[in-house]
């Protein structure tokens, strides 16, 4: 940490968040909310006389509660920058001065109540998300009453209760009378592994934490009784297995069960666990005096964020989704941006340190190039055809399109555009061409797919960053399902243009199904609510014209969810089979015949309701 | 270019046993010859290993092909290296289609004989589409010599070292007011116990 802090050539900005991200891979633009310390850091010495003679007592978060810190603070005595902050909410008050006892003894007279936040911006050329990951909150889950019983805590708690002295000073001492427990059981998986509650995954270092707790616990008090309750215990990792023996060796009983119940004594206050031993197939009862719950993780609240200002893709359980699990696993899917630590997924120490080396190796080698290809997927304004209408301007997720004076026709800033095609699919005067993904290269695929036999085939069109892969992934793991979509890529969904859905029906296309990313996920910011409105806008037109509007589908998948892909297609292709031949030929007659809708096809439309988005999702 | 200048050559994957398992490849290759403007289809056992990038190199050459198809795997993976392999042989990397016949045909249809009918249209559609392809340029940019890392952790803290020892200037962000992250509250680590 003090080699991060003094190291010359990185600028600390702690106590401080990212506000906005724009640019592109080696041209990011940075704000950055520095927040008031309302203590100038760099000239604070931690002299500590502020906090003596501040009247205040606060929840300490950096002890979970387990103490109490002022109003005006350090967060612990190593930190870095080593400076005191004023928590406002807190302190007696500033507006008028109710108090002001901290400035008074302040000697290099560091501390302005009237600081303000600063905005600060950054040019940088590559991105290192490493937002880490967080602790789950174990009163959601009260079955061994951790709300009710003080002699029941987190193992995030039992750490620090250990940790050098800040609470209980040498000693662990257990909450209700303040002395070392003679006996201790530790519960595995709560929160993790857990399909009901809690989350499914195995959080990956709560096993080997554990295991460590009980050596602690050996060498310091060789007779106390531990107890660990686990389903699995699993030691994967390098010299993990050497300590999970040592640990059984020196005495720690490993017991396969979790408990189902736990009471408490109300006069001793020990806790009283009950689980069946299914090594031995017996109930046992433990009376302890101390009851560890061995908490899983989960993504941090911040990392939501983080994923939204840098458009990245999360996976099912929340954590960052890598470019690729096998070949990639550094990089983000967007270019100049790589991920380190737990909050791609939950790590250890080793593991945390070994990824965030292999990203800055990523990030040096993009970096030492100092010049960089971007791929040539942008879109093209024909200034004889625009007309400055602005729908473009208004569309473009990057505002990558703009328009310099009234009537000037629009242009295209090519380094900021990242093709997504949303401009091309939303222009009605055809003056937008999305090189590489140009509506004659698409058209002329919806004609190849629906040359022959156009009632069997499933029109599908699937972006390239959740959908396409979704489908990939489905391959990956071998899921089958029904073989008649044909599927036509776009970087987007946002590039599927209005005509390419009526050139489809029109070419005889039983189905159409248009598959973006979930919206939260979308590698375009928000290209594809564009997608949904234009979807929504055609489903009027065909019911108008008389043609059942679920025949267009829109669904979202993401690169994950390779059992929705197989959920999508096998509700496509039961969709697929109520749409007869004669249905097909009415539609292309319908379409060749202008927008005069037939009558009774209209009636009949009008009487079904609209077609649901997610029709895999009620599978 | 001229319509009748378009010179397309097909490269029909089997990917060991992935794709032939359940595609008849040499059935897709002969189709892929009767596409519009295909003027040459071929066979590999692997099209990503060097013989297979050798041998598309070679027919760039000896058929005079200007635009490439490689029905294989996803282009999200063997896209950059097609296109790569496009490049070396002087081809506009642009001017390279791949047809997915493998994640989205052979790993997920058991049945042959629709594996093998998707295949073909898969390939077709891929022609398609590359007789449509045009040559791209692609714009170089600068990269600014400088580096954002968001979260103090022990991860953050490491990238941040690293990338500073190299020489370039970094920009730690850290939303609390000390760096140290969650490393901050462990007493002891695992395996070392130190």
């Amino acid at each position: 940490m003090m080699d991060v802090g003094r190291h010359p050539k990185i600028e600390l900005l702690t106590y401080s968040e990212i506000e906005n991200v724009t640019g592109y891979i080696g041209n990011f633009h940075v704000n950055v909310r520095k927040k008031a310390r309302y203590v100038d850091e760099d000239a604070c010495t931690a002299c500590e006389k502020c906090a003596e003679v501040c009247p205040v007592v606060a929840f300490d978060e950096h002890q979970l509660g387990l103490a109490s810190r002022k109003a005006i603070y350090i967060p612990f005595p190593q930190s870095v920058p080593a400076s005191y902050l004023i928590n406002m909410e807190d302190c007696l008050g500033t507006n008028p001065i109710a108090c002001g006892k901290c400035l008074e003894v302040c000697d290099p007279k560091c501390i302005d109540y009237d600081e303000k936040d600063s905005i600060i911006e950054l040019d940088v050329g590559v991105i290192i998300v490493a937002t880490g990951m967080d602790v789950i909150d174990p009163t959601v889950l009260d079955e061994y009453h951790y709300t009710e019983f003080e002699n029941v805590m987190t193992s995030w708690e039992f750490e620090i209760l250990t940790g050098p002295g800040y609470v209980t000073g040498s000693e662990l001492l257990r909450p209700t009378d303040r002395k070392v427990p003679k006996s201790i059981g530790f519960i595995q998986c709560v929160g993790s592994r857990d399909d009901k509650r809690g989350h499914p995954y195995c959080s990956n270092i709560c096993c080997m934490n554990t295991v460590k707790d009980t050596l602690y616990l050996k060498e310091h008090y060789p007779d106390m009784e531990c107890y660990v309750y686990y389903m699995d215990i699993r030691t994967f990792g390098k010299q993990y297995e050497d300590l999970y023996k040592r640990s059984k060796e020196m005495g720690v009983r490993y017991i396969r069960g979790i408990p189902g119940d736990v009471e408490e004594d109300p006069e001793t206050k020990n806790v009283i666990v009950a689980v069946e031993n299914t090594t031995t197939g017996k109930l046992e009862h433990h009376e302890l005096d101390m009851l560890v719950l061995s908490v899983g993780v989960e993504p941090r609240v911040e990392t939501a964020d983080i994923q939204k200002i840098l458009t990245l893709s999360k996976a099912p359980d929340g954590f960052l989704a890598e470019s690729h699990y096998q070949l990639n696993p550094i990089d983000s899917p967007t270019g100049g941006i790589f991920l380190a630590g737990c909050c791609e997924s939950p790590k250890d120490v080793k593991g945390s340190v070994t990824q965030a080396s292999g990203a800055a190796a990523r990030a040096e080698r993009l970096l030492s190039q100092r010049r960089v290809k971007v791929e040539a997927i942008t879109s093209e304004i024909d200034p004889d055809l625009c007309t400055s209408c602005g729908i473009c301007v208004k569309v473009c997720p990057y505002k990558a399109i703009r328009i310099e004076k009234k009537k000037a026709p629009a242009e295209v800033i090519e380094a900021a555009c990242k093709g997504c095609g949303t401009c091309a699919a939303e222009c009605k005067f055809g003056a937008i061409t999305m090189k590489h993904f140009t509506d004659d290269q698409i058209l002329s695929m919806i004609d190849a797919m629906l040359e022959e036999k156009p009632e069997e085939k499933i029109c599908t069109f699937a972006c390239n960053w959740c959908s396409y892969a979704g489908a990939d992934l489905a391959g990956l793991s071998r899921i089958q399902y029904p073989p008649n979509a044909r599927i036509i890529r776009t970087m987007c969904s946002g590039r599927v243009d209005e005509k390419f859905i009526w050139y489809a029906f029109q070419k005889g296309a039983p189905v159409v199904l248009v598959s973006g990313c979930h919206f939260v996920d979308c590698h375009y910011i928000d290209a594809n609510r564009w997608t949904q409105k234009r979807i929504e806008k055609i489903w009027d037109k065909l019911e108008q014209k008389g043609i059942r509007p679920e025949r267009l589908q829109l669904e979202w998948c993401s690169a994950a969810e390779a059992k929705r892909w197989q959920s999508i297609m096998r509700a496509a292709e039961n969709l697929r089979k109520t749409v007869s031949k004669q249905e097909i030929e009415e539609t292309i007659r319908i379409l060749s015949n202008g927008d005069k809708p037939k009558t009774k096809a209209k009636a009949e439309a009008k009487g079904k309701k609209k077609p649901k988005v997610t029709a895999a999702s009620s599978e | 270019m001229v319509e009748d200048e378009r010179r397309i050559g097909v490269f029909v994957c089997e990917c060991g046993i992935n794709i032939s398992a359940t595609v008849d490849c040499d059935e897709v290759t002969e189709y892929a010859r009767t596409l519009p403007d295909v003027v040459f289809s071929i066979k590999n056992r692997y099209t990503c290993a060097e013989p297979g990038q050798e041998e598309i190199k070679r027919f760039i050459k000896e058929e005079n092909l200007n635009r490439v198809v490689v029905a294989s795997c996803t282009p999200r993976m063997h896209e950059p290296t097609f296109r790569q392999c496009c490049a070396d042989a002087g081809l506009n990397p642009y001017l390279f289609e791949m047809a997915n016949i493998r994640e989205h045909c052979s790993w997920v249809h058991h049945d042959r004989k629709e594996a093998t009918k998707k295949a073909k249209d898969t390939i077709k559609l891929a022609v398609a589409r590359a007789r449509k392809l045009e040559s791209q340029e692609e714009l170089t940019v600068p990269v600014t010599q400088a580096a954002l890392v968001v979260g103090g952790g022990i991860a953050g803290m490491q990238a941040s070292l690293d990338l500073a020892d190299a020489g370039y200037q970094v920009y730690l962000v850290e939303k609390e007011p000390t760096i140290g992250g969650l490393m901050s509250y462990i007493n002891k680590i695992f395996p070392t116990m130190d």
